[in-house]
């Protein structure tokens, strides 16, 4: 049963695939909390692959590393740090625990290669992530919207979004 | 209507049968509502558990789950309704015969629940369609329904054939097909008029009861409402988690065991 580590497989994709890795850098996550814990720098031990070249990463995890299965791709609204990061988490068929890919996108121009050709299965992720959060997939086949509807302005689920309706009245007070 | 009521009882005591029209009328409609296998989200469970053995729902006459909205009498909204569900619940309540009832199942049918101050779910179903009785409870039991069922043959029974709110003289509501929502760019649109944006409060009144003839409300929910949570206060200080660590004092006293009560 593979089970291979976030570090073995930095170690191994900076031995095949130079370049491809991008060291990670903390991110900020405000606002604080009102109680718990002290706003401190945000960092994943999770790989964070160059935008580009996502699908050499993501083949070379199904071909040369037997992480065929794709599981699910999300998306994470960092408003601080000005950036998107999606989250591609795979899992061999053989069972063990995942490996997951990050990949970091600007705000403004959300822009990244589309898996689908290689994994129909990411075809409604990605429509997902591009509904909810305007993330452009470039080589996704059928780039609609999934849940909203197609006349619609606007990705609710980013952070951004404006905020209405009782529960938030008086907040900006 | 009392007193006919118990004028009837002793003539039938001596075997005589007399009844008038509207009772009449009214026992044939409350006797078989059948309603619509029409379910959202897992209020729907509990509709079908209401619907088999154990509740049995046949006992009120109303058994019969149609699958088509032309033969069916009741839609009962069983569950979150999305935005883009919409127009669709819309229109197969327009396609449904008159005397049609709603029955609104459920936190989330009847205000939008949990979900109402997200982009997706609509808040309230009685914004769109009139609604004879709502259920509260997330989500309510079988036996709610089957309350919430012999509620509505309740108010078949008020019934007069001559105000009936489908047909006969006058300003009915229910004469001409509830207006279909449209989707926009803002959110739901009736007759290209935005109604219930995404993530903001609703633009529209809703419905009102049966008995003020189901008309609009007319009150568009104020959206200045003060409320004022404490949990979800920032400046109000929770308290420590450790301060519950001790016993109660009854407990301490060992109060708590009362004499002359068995375990069993």
């Amino acid at each position: 049963m593979p089970n291979l580590s976030a570090e073995d497989l930095r170690v191994r994709l900076g031995r095949d695939l130079p370049g491809a890795v991008q060291s990670v850098s903390p991110l900020k996550v405000v606002p604080p909390p009102a109680q718990g814990h002290a706003p401190a720098a945000f960092i994943t031990g999770d790989t964070l692959v160059e935008t580009a070249r996502i699908v050499d990463v993501a083949l070379y995890l199904r071909d040369r590393l037997n992480y065929a299965y794709l599981s699910d791709i999300c998306v994470v609204d960092y408003l601080a740090d000005e950036i998107f990061e999606i989250v591609y988490r795979f899992y061999t068929v053989e069972g063990g625990s995942s490996l997951a890919l990050k990949v970091r996108v600007p705000r403004e121009n959300p822009v990244v290669p589309s898996l689908t050709p290689h994994w129909p299965g990411a075809n409604f992720h990605e429509r997902e992530a591009f509904d909810l959060y305007g993330i452009v997939f470039v080589g996704h086949p059928y780039l609609h919207r999934i849940y909203m509807w197609d006349e619609f302005e606007g990705f609710p689920m980013r952070k951004d979004f404006p905020r209405q309706g009782d529960k938030y009245i008086g907040e900006d007070e | 209507m009392a007193d006919a009521n118990n004028i009837q009882q002793d003539l039938e005591q001596q075997g005589i049968f007399l009844s008038t029209v509207n009772r009449f009328y009214n026992w044939g409609r409350r006797s078989s509502i059948w309603p619509m296998s029409f379910g959202l989200a897992c209020c729907a469970i509990e509709m079908m558990a209401f619907g088999l053995s154990r509740y049995d729902v046949a006992r009120f006459g109303a058994e019969l789950f149609r699958a088509s909205p032309r033969q069916s009498d009741l839609m009962i909204v069983a569950g979150t309704v999305t935005k883009k569900m919409l127009p669709q619940l819309v229109r197969l309540y327009n396609q449904m015969a008159e005397p049609r009832y709603v029955i609104s199942m459920g936190a989330c049918a009847t205000s939008g629940g949990p979900f109402r101050d997200g982009y997706n779910v609509v808040r309230g179903v009685d914004l769109f369609i009139p609604v004879d009785v709502y259920i509260p409870g997330c989500p309510p039991r079988p036996e709610a329904l089957l309350h919430a069922l012999i509620t509505l043959q309740e108010q078949i029974d008020n019934q007069k054939l001559g105000r009936l709110r489908w047909y006969g003289k006058g300003e009915k509501p229910q004469m001409q097909d509830f207006p279909v929502p449209t989707f926009g760019a803002q959110g739901l649109e009736i007759d290209g008029k935005l109604v219930d944006p995404v993530g903001g409060l609703p633009l529209v009144s809703p419905y009102t009861s049966p008995e003020y003839g189901e008309q609009k409300s007319g009150q568009i929910e104020h959206p200045e409402i003060v409320r004022h949570f404490p949990i979800m206060d920032p400046s109000v200080a929770l308290e420590d988690a450790l301060k519950a660590r001790g016993i109660a004092p009854e407990m301490a006293a060992n109060d708590l065991k009362r004499g002359g009560v068995s375990n069993a």
